[in-house]
């Protein structure tokens, strides 16, 4: 296993799209780095640019210490798990598990002992000789996750592995990648849409936009102290609540935003802001109170309220901001303030 | 930022161009060359029969000589006129097989087969079995005509000179509207059914679809169509050759064929190298005309 | 649809299905009458049965020769058209270098170009080289005019192969060419066969090359072979007839066999975007 560093890479499409602007990024030798963001942050581009299937137009990467920025993806000697699963369908699941291996002249005896050693893992021993298309999706994703393990490689690149899976399936296969990890001491980069799928692998997280990262940190830390209000509202659903600080009356730079999670806002407390319950989503354990402040001009407020207590749709209510549980970010920048 | 070389791409560039080679090389020599050396044949008089003439360079003496050619410019307006009546005809046809093998849900293979085989089968044996059809005695056309009192007693297609041009419009007729088919019955699956579903929620029948949906989303498709049948009929030869040798007299003598007997049985090779370039500024300027026209719907793929 | 309109379609479908079949099945029919009644008030079933057209197809004229040449000729061509239309059109589809758009436009240009205009230069070269009425000679232009098609096809084909199985194969170690041989040209078997069947019926029906550079029986190709049957006194329609038969059977059993498969080629290879 390898640590991974990118310094400055940047990628721009000879169009002049650009996908990826001047990146930073350590990841650790062992550690779990998810890449997250929504469709067209760049999060695949910059997977793409470590796999060495794209070139980067600045900047140099470096695995395990060695400079491979001009390295053709065969010689990076790294795995990737695409999000189709990219499963040669002409051979058997054996022949595309040793596939990697064949190609690096492995020696056949050797082969097939790491074979049966990651089928086994898997539990893909008795579908070895079946096609994929024969295979259900979770199989196949299996397969797809045996094939980079069986390589060895220095590190996995893993691209929305589980985003084709049934959701059912989806919870399974987290739990089974988070054990996997854990056994493996892989260095992984991991690329997701959905912040939390995010939040429960990643040791680390980065959130990107726009082919920047915003912020790079352990996924409670992002949860707790979202660097700004990008982050804020993309980690957590449902997303954070975002006011105009001189509403919450909270002592704050002129034009600043707080902000507050729905699970953080209280309902009925005399002493709160005056509010009508809008509309009212029952989710079963608790439920989804959307509020219009009674102060003119105020965007609407979200808060989820357990079942118990949950006020009439119409009705008008106090709501509750706990100061302690504010963030405050910059009205222009949308940087973190407090 | 400093701007890196690219070693993955240079070397997929390299091997691009290596693969590439073999069919280029083939397309360049076997086409362009000649074609080139067609065009350059044509400014000189060289005839086979008379080598000790030499290959004098004679300049735009060839096409000044095509024309003042009476032959060459009935020749000229044989395939113009040609393509211009059969084509629509094929478009026509071809629609209402397309929509026909697109609504066939039973019997699909064979409606595809029936519609292949003309395509298939070489355009000699097309213009072979339409001539038997037509001929005069008891062609299977002929009779029926002279039975119904529609034809004279005697009439034979071939001595005269406007309606031996029957059975070839028709045995080309025959042969290419199933390629028409083909390609338009492509465009029609492209077409996505719900919208017609919608169409008819708002009440719209079956022609106001037809006119609205149906046509409009496959321009594209006949676009295509009509270009590839257009180019083809200006270079109308095996039907012309073998069912009518370009007679009787001259009178359904293609371009290409003109050009042909010039080279082959004439052996007049600059000046029938003059009326092989003028086939090939005819089908140029066509394919100009229609790319100018249409703009980028021809060679739509970006690259 | 109402089933009125249901109804007529169903009509006008007989109707042009039949006009498009019945032209095949009167040479059929013909090609097995005999002579004497060959014009005689046509009826749709030929009684008696003679096979005599047949007979003398084979004996007394050697139909079998240009059969032979046109199984040869095309089978020559098809052998050197696919591979390098199968490389070319790997090239075009996955790989980035320059004049890739200009070389699908010259492409696009050459099967657009009259057959004529080449045939002077290339009479005069092959006689040069000796190779008039001669296989290779053949061949030659064959290649030229089925290569554009054959490249169209499969580079439309190998579009639709999604690029992450040769990028898995890369990231497993292989270079270009190895990823290109074990994991895209097992797959691209449906398109290549395509690519065959099409520039083979293409060669098989070519006519004016085919009577441009051959001068003798012994290399005619099944096509010039049958139009120069057109007698000195009479055309002898029982024969001629029987020999279109014969021309049109292998193209029969092709259309048959691999009817959704020429259908899929044709379509991929003239939609444009």
């Amino acid at each position: 296993m390898a640590a991974i560093r990118l310094e400055g890479v940047a990628k721009t499409y000879p169009g002049g799209h650009v996908a990826v602007r001047d990146i930073d990024l350590a990841i650790d030798d062992g550690e779990c780095l998810v890449l997250v963001g929504p469709s067209g942050c760049g999060k695949s581009t910059l997977l793409r640019l470590i796999a060495g299937l794209e070139t980067p137009t600045a900047g140099r990467m470096l695995i395990g210490g060695s400079d491979v920025t001009l390295l053709p993806p065969q010689a990076r000697d790294l795995a990737m798990v695409f999000q189709s699963y990219a499963l040669y369908p002409h051979m058997s699941v054996r022949e595309n598990l040793a596939y990697g291996l064949k190609v690096r002249r492995v020696d056949r005896a050797t082969a097939s002992v790491r074979v049966a050693e990651v089928a086994e893992a898997l539990g893909i021993t008795d579908v070895l000789d079946r096609r994929p298309a024969a295979l259900s999706g979770g199989q196949r994703q299996r397969v797809a996750l045996g094939r980079a393990m069986v390589r060895q490689p220095r590190a996995f690149l893993l691209d929305e592995p589980l985003s084709n899976l049934d959701p059912a399936l989806r919870a399974q296969a987290r739990a089974e990648l988070r054990r996997l990890h854990g056994r493996l001491a892989a260095t992984i980069v991991y690329v997701t849409h959905d912040q939390e799928e995010a939040m429960t692998l990643g040791g680390r997280v980065a959130v990107m936009r726009t082919g920047a990262i915003e912020q790079v940190a352990p996924p409670l830390e992002v949860y707790t102290t979202p660097a700004n209000t990008f982050v804020a509202r993309f980690i957590g659903a449902p997303p954070m609540n975002l006011l105009p600080a001189a509403l919450v009356g909270v002592g704050a730079p002129p034009g600043a935003v707080a902000g507050i999670r729905p699970q953080d806002v209280a309902l009925g407390a005399a002493d709160g802001l005056r509010a009508t319950v809008e509309l009212v989503e029952p989710r079963g354990h608790d439920h989804l109170v959307h509020l219009r402040l009674d102060a003119v001009g105020a965007p609407p407020v979200l808060a989820t309220i357990a079942a118990a207590a949950v006020p009439l749709v119409g009705a008008g209510t106090f709501v509750t901001i706990p100061h302690a549980r504010l963030h405050v970010f910059d009205g222009a920048t949308g940087f973190r303030l407090a | 930022m400093s701007r890196l070389p690219v070693t993955v791409a240079i070397a997929d560039a390299r091997l691009g161009r290596w693969l590439v080679a073999p069919a280029l090389v083939f397309v360049l020599l076997g086409s362009l060359v000649p074609v080139a050396a067609t065009a350059w044949e044509a400014l000189h008089g060289h005839d086979l029969r008379l080598p000790w003439l030499g290959r004098p360079f004679v300049g735009l003496g060839n096409f000044v000589e095509a024309a003042q050619d009476a032959r060459f410019t009935s020749a000229l307006v044989h395939t113009i006129t040609f393509a211009v009546v059969t084509v629509p005809v094929e478009l026509a046809l071809g629609l209402a097989l397309a929509l026909i093998m697109h609504a066939a849900v039973r019997g699909r293979a064979l409606v595809r087969l029936a519609a292949l085989l003309p395509w298939a089968v070489p355009t000699v044996v097309a213009a072979l079995v339409w001539r038997f059809m037509f001929e005069a005695q008891a062609g299977v056309i002929t009779a029926p005509l002279r039975a119904l009192g529609v034809v004279g007693e005697s009439f034979d297609w071939f001595v005269r000179p406007l309606a031996a041009w029957v059975p070839i419009g028709i045995a080309d007729i025959w042969k290419t509207t199933p390629f028409v088919a083909i390609l338009l019955l492509a465009g029609l699956q492209g077409i996505d059914p719900t919208l017609h579903e919608a169409a008819r929620m708002d009440g719209a029948r079956t022609w106001r679809r037809f006119t609205t949906i149906t046509l409009p989303l496959l321009r594209p498709a006949i676009v295509v169509a009509a270009a590839f049948r257009m180019l083809d009929a200006l270079r109308l030869f095996d039907l012309a050759y073998v069912m009518t040798g370009g007679g009787p007299g001259t009178a359904t003598e293609s371009l290409s064929l003109y050009a042909f007997i010039a080279l082959m049985q004439r052996l007049r090779f600059g000046y029938g190298s003059a009326l092989s370039v003028t086939v090939f500024l005819l089908t140029f300027a066509f394919a100009l005309i229609w790319v100018r026209a249409l703009g980028r719907s021809l060679i739509g793929e970006r690259t | 649809m109402t089933s009125i309109g249901a109804r007529t379609a169903i009509i006008a479908g007989v109707v042009l299905l039949s006009a498009l079949v019945f032209p095949l099945y009167w040479m059929i029919a013909a090609s097995v009458t005999p002579e004497s009644r060959l014009f005689e008030s046509p009826s749709l079933l030929p009684r008696p049965l003679s096979f005599e057209h047949y007979r003398a197809l084979f004996a007394e004229r050697d139909f079998l020769i240009p059969v032979r040449n046109s199984l040869v000729v095309a089978s020559m061509t098809t052998v050197v058209t696919v591979p390098i239309a199968a490389l070319c059109a790997y090239a075009v589809a996955r790989l980035r270098f320059r004049g890739r758009g200009v070389l699908l436009a010259l492409m696009l240009a050459v099967s657009m170009f009259p057959q004529i205009s080449i045939v002077p230069p290339l009479y005069l070269m092959l006689r040069e080289l000796n190779l008039l009425d001669t296989f290779p000679g053949l061949v030659l232009p064959y290649v030229t005019f089925s290569a554009p098609l054959a490249v169209w096809l499969l580079t439309a084909f190998f579009r639709q192969l999604s690029p992450e199985l040769e990028e898995a194969a890369m990231l497993d170690g292989a270079s270009r060419v190895r990823a290109l041989w074990d994991v895209v040209l097992p797959l691209a078997a449906p398109g290549v066969a395509t690519a065959a069947i099409l520039t083979f019926l293409y060669c098989w029906n070519e006519f004016l090359f085919a009577l441009s550079f051959t001068l003798g029986p012994d290399r005619y190709t099944v096509p010039v072979a049958v139009t120069l049957f057109r007698g000195r006194y009479q055309v002898p329609w029982g024969q001629v007839l029987a020999a279109t038969v014969v021309a049109t059977v292998p193209v029969a059993l092709l259309v048959l066999t691999c009817q959704r498969r020429i259908i899929a080629g044709l379509t991929a290879g003239a939609s444009k975007g």
